[in-house]
């Protein structure tokens, strides 16, 4: 089974509640983490600033950090390839690695319509 | 053995809880000391950062438990939150140091560096106080000077907190982040709230000052205490100015008036306590026997004489508004920990400047807004507005609530909830709505009555919100600020923190000033308000209160402060513009 590994920046919580704004961006996306799991993916996630040790032992994580910065982050890992940098995957592209099919829900799952692209 | 209501009959656990400076250590020193002389065996816990329990008691007491040699019975302990809060990021962090890249280990100390950690961290430390009976069984009492806040509790109480979270050791983080770290389980938090919501276990004792905000402050702990079932609450109302002061002072008149006011219009809610009043001593609350007088209402008397203190010679908030003036416009932030009169200042500097014919907009979240609202329209270049702290933080969370929480189960969204209620969610959504009117200080002077702390500021910087704003201005060849560099330029910039003479208040303001630095930013003067010692005062015990107030006034000028002025205890309310100028000096 794929296993999917979301290295988030260091936030006070996962929401983003206390930083500036509550980015729309990091709500959606902890909603399409829940829908994915549910449907049965292997989804993990770790925050920079409660599980540093996880970046710290994943070679790739380390190295993508020493290079680019906490700034760069989220990293994403699929199979403990890099399959993104710098945003949230979208719920197709979830889908898409956990091999989910993309057909049920209400039709908001596609772009634009409440979840994290755009 | 004493009249106090407070000490009728006390449980095991006894919290004192109250803002700094109204003094919750004395009395729980006082009560350690009374206990102990009736042959209870006692502990007392003391978490004040300005912990004077050693030097009051004669022994240096560290983070174990010490005998007290000189009073039989009777120990103590001090638990340092900020020590504790170290040991937990050192726990967090330590491992990745030198293995992660510096500036990614100094971003997650900031994350960790917030009052929840602190808080969180210090109720780890009380935790074994009230449940491990190995390392207490010996005490009949145990006497904290501080209580856990209605936030922390409420969230040990929420399943929600937990699954997910503490029991996998990962998940959705939250203001309980900072428990993953500890290494209590769940059932012992759970026994430490249970202890602290069990009347037959525990009370907890409100200490107040007889001033208005706050005894409204005090009401509004002993509600959200009360709701969560510390159901046992007593109210001590400390350092009432007596009747007898009154003679031939027309200060300690005023203050003797205006105290006697705030009681009989204190909150209902609070009047249906048992209340105990302890009045103003002619003495310093140190050593063992003064401590022991601090209950008895026979108070010794002191002679009145012909003598009086004349006022010290100190720099005027009117001189300070002299350099603010010179810049020509600006952003003047005034900070400090509630009830030091942050809202009254603040109106002072504003109208100070105003009269000068500078434009000016005074924006307060004075929440009585009297004060305020009587300045509008009075100086033709002074704009005032208000903001409801309350409406901007309930308009966050249900903005917040509506995106987030739409998604979430109950539990997730109980739990979200209570992240919206922190502390930290209250600053970000207040400074949030003053950050629309910031931008006016390119051309005119704005002067708030709040500020956001060094942490908040570097994680809104850290969150990359204000540098994404920047590198987009950058590209299109514009020359920008971002919001933190205008806070960095005393230019443009200048932070005033606002404290009284005494040492809690003083020690809190330079916490808040090590903060601001943390964040680059260097705080440009202290204002010392309601100062005794810069009035003429006849009251024995007011020229005994300004001679306290000298040692923090020197710390102030000579240690904490690049500037500094005093604002004197005034007469009557400042209210009114004329009352304003008074205020800062003018004349």
């Amino acid at each position: 089974m794929t296993t999917i590994q979301i290295f988030d920046p260091a936030l006070c919580c996962s929401t983003g509640v206390c930083g500036v704004d509550v980015d729309q961006e990091l709500v959606g996306f902890s909603a399409d983490v829940d829908w994915a799991k549910q449907n049965g993916a292997d989804i993990q996630r770790f925050n920079l600033a409660q599980q540093p040790m996880a970046f710290a032992e994943n070679s790739v994580v380390k190295s993508f950090l020493e290079r680019s910065g906490a700034e760069a982050l989220p990293l994403i890992l699929v199979d403990g390839d890099v399959a993104l940098a710098g945003r949230y995957p979208t719920r197709p592209e979830l889908a898409r690695w956990a091999s989910i099919t993309l057909v049920e829900d209400k039709p908001q799952s596609s772009c634009c319509s409440g979840t994290s692209c755009c | 053995m004493n009249d106090c209501k407070f000490l009728d009959q006390p449980p095991r656990f006894l919290f004192f809880t109250g803002k700094g400076g109204v003094g919750k250590t004395s009395i729980a020193c006082a009560t350690a000391i009374q206990l102990a002389d009736a042959g209870h065996q006692v502990l007392l816990v003391s978490t004040d950062p300005a912990s004077n329990v050693g030097q009051v008691l004669g022994v240096t007491i560290g983070n174990q438990i010490t005998a007290i040699p000189a009073v039989p019975r009777l120990a103590a302990l001090e638990i340092d939150p900020q020590a504790a809060a170290q040991a937990y990021r050192d726990r967090i962090v330590g491992p990745v140091r030198g293995v992660l890249p510096d500036a990614v280990v100094k971003g997650i100390e900031e994350q960790l560096s917030g009052a929840c950690t602190t808080e969180i961290a210090a109720f780890d430390e009380f935790t074994a106080l009230l449940t491990d009976s190995a390392l207490t069984a010996d005490y009949q009492h145990i006497i904290f000077d501080t209580a856990p806040t209605g936030h922390t509790i409420r969230l040990l109480q929420l399943p929600g907190a937990w699954t997910g979270f503490l029991d996998e050791g990962k998940g959705d983080a939250s203001c309980l982040g900072p428990l993953a770290g500890l290494e209590k389980q769940r059932s012992q938090y759970k026994a430490a709230v249970d202890a602290l919501a069990d009347p037959q276990r525990s009370r907890l004792i409100l200490v107040a000052r007889a001033q208005q905000a706050t005894l409204w402050e005090v009401a509004r702990t002993h509600e959200e205490l009360d709701a969560i079932g510390l159901s046992q609450q007593y109210l001590v109302i400390n350092g009432i100015l007596p009747e007898d002061q009154v003679a031939q002072d027309l200060l300690a008149n005023a203050i003797y008036q205006r105290e006697q006011r705030a009681l009989a219009e204190m909150p209902e809610v609070l009047k249906a306590l048992p209340i105990d009043r302890i009045e103003l001593k002619p003495f310093n609350l140190v050593g063992l026997d003064t401590l022991r007088h601090l209950f008895t209402t026979a108070v010794p008397t002191i002679a009145h004489d012909a003598a009086i203190t004349q006022a010290i010679q100190v720099p005027s908030l009117s001189k300070l508004v002299d350099a603010i003036a010179a810049e020509g416009h600006g952003l003047v932030m005034l900070m400090g920990k509630g009830g030091v009169g942050k809202t009254t200042l603040a109106a002072a500097v504003a109208v100070d400047l105003a009269q000068r014919g500078l434009p000016v907009h005074l924006t307060t979240s004075d929440p009585a807004a009297n004060l305020t609202e009587t300045l509008n329209g009075v100086l033709d270049n002074l704009t005032v507005s208000r903001i409801d702290p309350y409406v901007e933080t309930e308009h966050y969370r249900q903005q917040v609530l509506k995106t987030k929480g739409a998604q979430l189960d109950a539990q997730g969204r109980a739990l979200l909830e209570e992240d919206l209620r922190s502390p930290c969610t209250e600053e970000i959504a207040v400074f949030q709505a003053f950050s629309r009117v910031i931008r006016e200080a390119g051309k005119n002077f704005v002067v708030m009555d709040t500020a956001p702390t060094g942490h908040t500021l570097l994680l809104l910087d850290a969150t990359g919100a204000y540098h994404r704003e920047v590198s987009r201005q950058m590209d299109s060849g514009v020359h920008y600020l971002t919001p933190m560099m205008q806070l960095q330029d005393p230019k443009q910039t200048k932070v005033l923190l606002v404290t009284l003479a005494e040492t809690t208040p003083v020690l809190e303001a330079a916490n808040l000033q090590v903060d601001l630095r943390r964040a680059g930013i260097e705080p440009w003067a202290w204002v010392i308000n309601n100062s005794v010692a810069a009035t003429t005062v006849h009251s024995p015990l007011l020229r005994q209160r300004a001679a306290n107030e000298l040692g923090e006034i020197n710390a102030v000028a000579n240690q904490y402060a690049k500037r500094y002025a005093v604002v004197p205890l005034l007469q009557e309310e400042p209210v009114g513009v004329a009352r304003l100028l008074e205020l800062a000096g003018d004349n």
